[in-house]
């Protein structure tokens, strides 16, 4: 059956047209019309939220709190979330004026960027990295410059790199580490080295922490935390992740008055507020400490040494990962590009990974594979990655 | 090493190799640390969870209250202990509240129950007195829902 080819009036606008529509396509549709794959290829947690947040939510419909909140988010939350980011990041942010609670990350990336670009910016942003970073970027008039990452620095966004590419264009350096799909983690050092340049050429630096709670024998440094950067980062961080709340989408941006009053403005006029029953359950989530959280980070420790071990084992090289939930192995052994790769993994043995290219050029030669799945899953995959490596070794 | 203790907790036919992996430790290591925590009885069995309503067979629980004067130099102890050593009997706590300890009792039948807790329970030495509360239908088990309603699928691909 096909979709009506017919196109409408409309004309679509050049920044939409820019924008890559998602080079693996292909791959998706493949990948739906078939059964029994084990998927290596999520990007969210196997846990369902828990249930006290789930029950929290519950009550708060009972109770009828189906109203809009305030732009900025429910007081209740923002406490926390005040509370939280002092407790675990020793960074102090107002309540009052300083949080605003989002739609997911998603929406404070997009926030992020359409208040502080003027058409023409110029915004760093690591390659490989997630896939939204440059289209938020574009879609707020900016332009994407995108800095090499490699294997050989563990994927880590090197300062001098980024030197290299600052114009006089330059307003922001986007970082995201635990990075999405590498699942690198950058130390303190390394951030320091950024945040220097950032003073330096007074840069912004907008920080997407989503992943700051899924870290692994190492601490999480938060860049706002970093001598001097409060004043010029925009911190970005939410639920879906640690809390396994994907799809209550709630995420938080904090940062100095001004910029959080900017980016108020136009959550104003394009979200209002973010759904009333998820800050609730988010605040909720908050309330009942780390325990829970840490249960999960230690879960999924464990399934990151299976896979890590698992692909180092039948040839595909991968650097120790530690954060996120994922592992980018080297793919170099077969001699096929990341595409290729996966997509005759998919047809040949029922494994769903995702292409690295698909992060950006850089991310060529690699495979994203989330280890957020069980343990006889991930005993699967890398069975039958055995065999199709095995087979296909060059 | 609390670490292998909860892995085998959550699956305890994960083998010692898998086990070396996931925990960051050696097999050696591993097999000394199970062996070592069989000796010290901080693993007691190995044991499948199994949902007996969805078998034919019949079987029926109870838990059981059971009021008793504790003894002289034992307190609640040896006629807890008595009481246990039945095989009807599948755990036994010592609790606070009205009553002192709590059984949890399966039978064929509820006649077999009513047979155990008239011939044998109350013929114990300090047994005051019982109530009985059948089981009419189980919700979880060890942790375990069991009816866990329709899966939840996620999407195959998310970046």
């Amino acid at each position: 059956m096909s979709i009506s080819q017919h196109r409408s009036c409309a004309s679509i606008s050049d920044r939409v047209k820019r924008l890559s529509p998602s080079g693996i396509r292909k791959f998706f549709d493949l990948l739906a019309s078939m059964e029994g794959v084990v998927s290596l290829g999520v990007g969210e947690p196997d846990y369902t939220t828990p249930w006290h947040v789930r029950e929290a939510a519950i009550r708060s419909l009972e109770r009828g709190y189906t109203m809009y909140t305030s732009n900025s988010g429910i007081p209740e939350l923002r406490q926390e979330l005040s509370k939280h980011l002092k407790a675990h990041h020793d960074v102090t942010y107002d309540p009052n004026g300083e949080i605003l609670i989002t739609v997911g990350v998603s929406e404070g990336m997009d926030l992020a960027m359409r208040a502080i670009l003027n058409s023409g910016d110029e915004v760093i942003i690591a390659d490989p990295s997630y896939v939204a970073y440059e289209p938020c970027v574009i879609l707020a008039g900016g332009e994407p410059v995108k800095v090499p990452t490699s294997l050989e620095n563990d994927f880590e966004l090197r300062a001098a790199d980024i030197e290299e590419r600052i114009t006089d264009r330059t307003r922001a350096i986007f970082i995201g580490y635990p990075a999405n799909p590498t699942g690198a983690v950058m130390g303190r050092e390394g951030l320091l080295e950024i945040a220097e340049l950032a003073q330096r050429r007074d840069l912004m630096v907008v920080s997407d922490e989503i992943y700051a709670r899924l870290v692994y024998g190492v601490n999480h440094t938060c860049f706002a935390s970093l001598p001097g950067m409060r004043e010029r980062t925009i911190l970005l961080g939410g639920f879906s992740k640690a809390h396994a709340m994907t799809g209550w989408r709630i995420g938080y941006a904090a940062a100095p008055r001004d910029v959080i009053a900017a980016m108020t403005k136009i959550h104003q006029y394009t979200m209002m507020c973010a759904p009333t029953m998820a800050q609730v359950a988010a605040a909720e989530a908050l309330k009942a400490g780390d325990a829970g959280v840490n249960e999960m980070v230690a879960d999924y420790n464990r399934r990151r040494q299976l896979i890590v071990t698992g692909l180092n084992s039948i040839g595909l090289a991968c650097f120790e990962p530690k954060g996120a939930f994922y592992v980018f192995p080297s793919i170099a052994a077969t001699g096929m590009t990341s595409e290729e790769f996966s997509e005759k993994l998919l047809v040949e043995e029922k494994v769903a990974v995702v292409p690295g290219s698909a992060f950006g050029q850089c991310g060529e030669g690699h495979v994203r594979c989330c280890y957020a799945t069980s343990v006889a899953d991930l005993q699967e995959a890398l069975g039958r990655m055995k065999r199709f490596v095995e087979r296909h070794r060059k | 090493m609390k670490e292998i203790l909860k892995i085998l907790e959550d699956d305890a036919r994960t083998s010692v190799e898998q086990i070396a992996i996931m925990a960051g430790k050696s097999v050696d290591e591993v097999v000394a640390f199970i062996k070592q925590a069989e000796q010290d009885r901080v693993v007691l069995r190995y044991k499948a969870v199994v949902n007996w309503d969805r078998v034919e067979d019949e079987q029926v629980r109870a838990l059981i209250e059971v009021k008793v004067t504790p003894e002289p130099d034992f307190g609640f102890d040896a006629v807890a202990d008595r009481i246990a050593r039945f095989p009807q009997v599948r755990s036994a706590y010592l609790a606070s509240g009205n009553y002192d300890l709590l059984l949890v009792v399966v039978g064929k039948n509820e006649h077999e129950i009513a047979n155990f807790v008239s011939e044998k329970l109350t013929h114990i030495k300090g047994v005051q007195g019982t109530v009985t509360h059948f089981v009419l239908k189980r919700y979880k088990e060890d942790g375990e829902m069991l009816e866990a309603g329709e899966e939840v699928k996620r999407q195959p691909v998310i970046l």
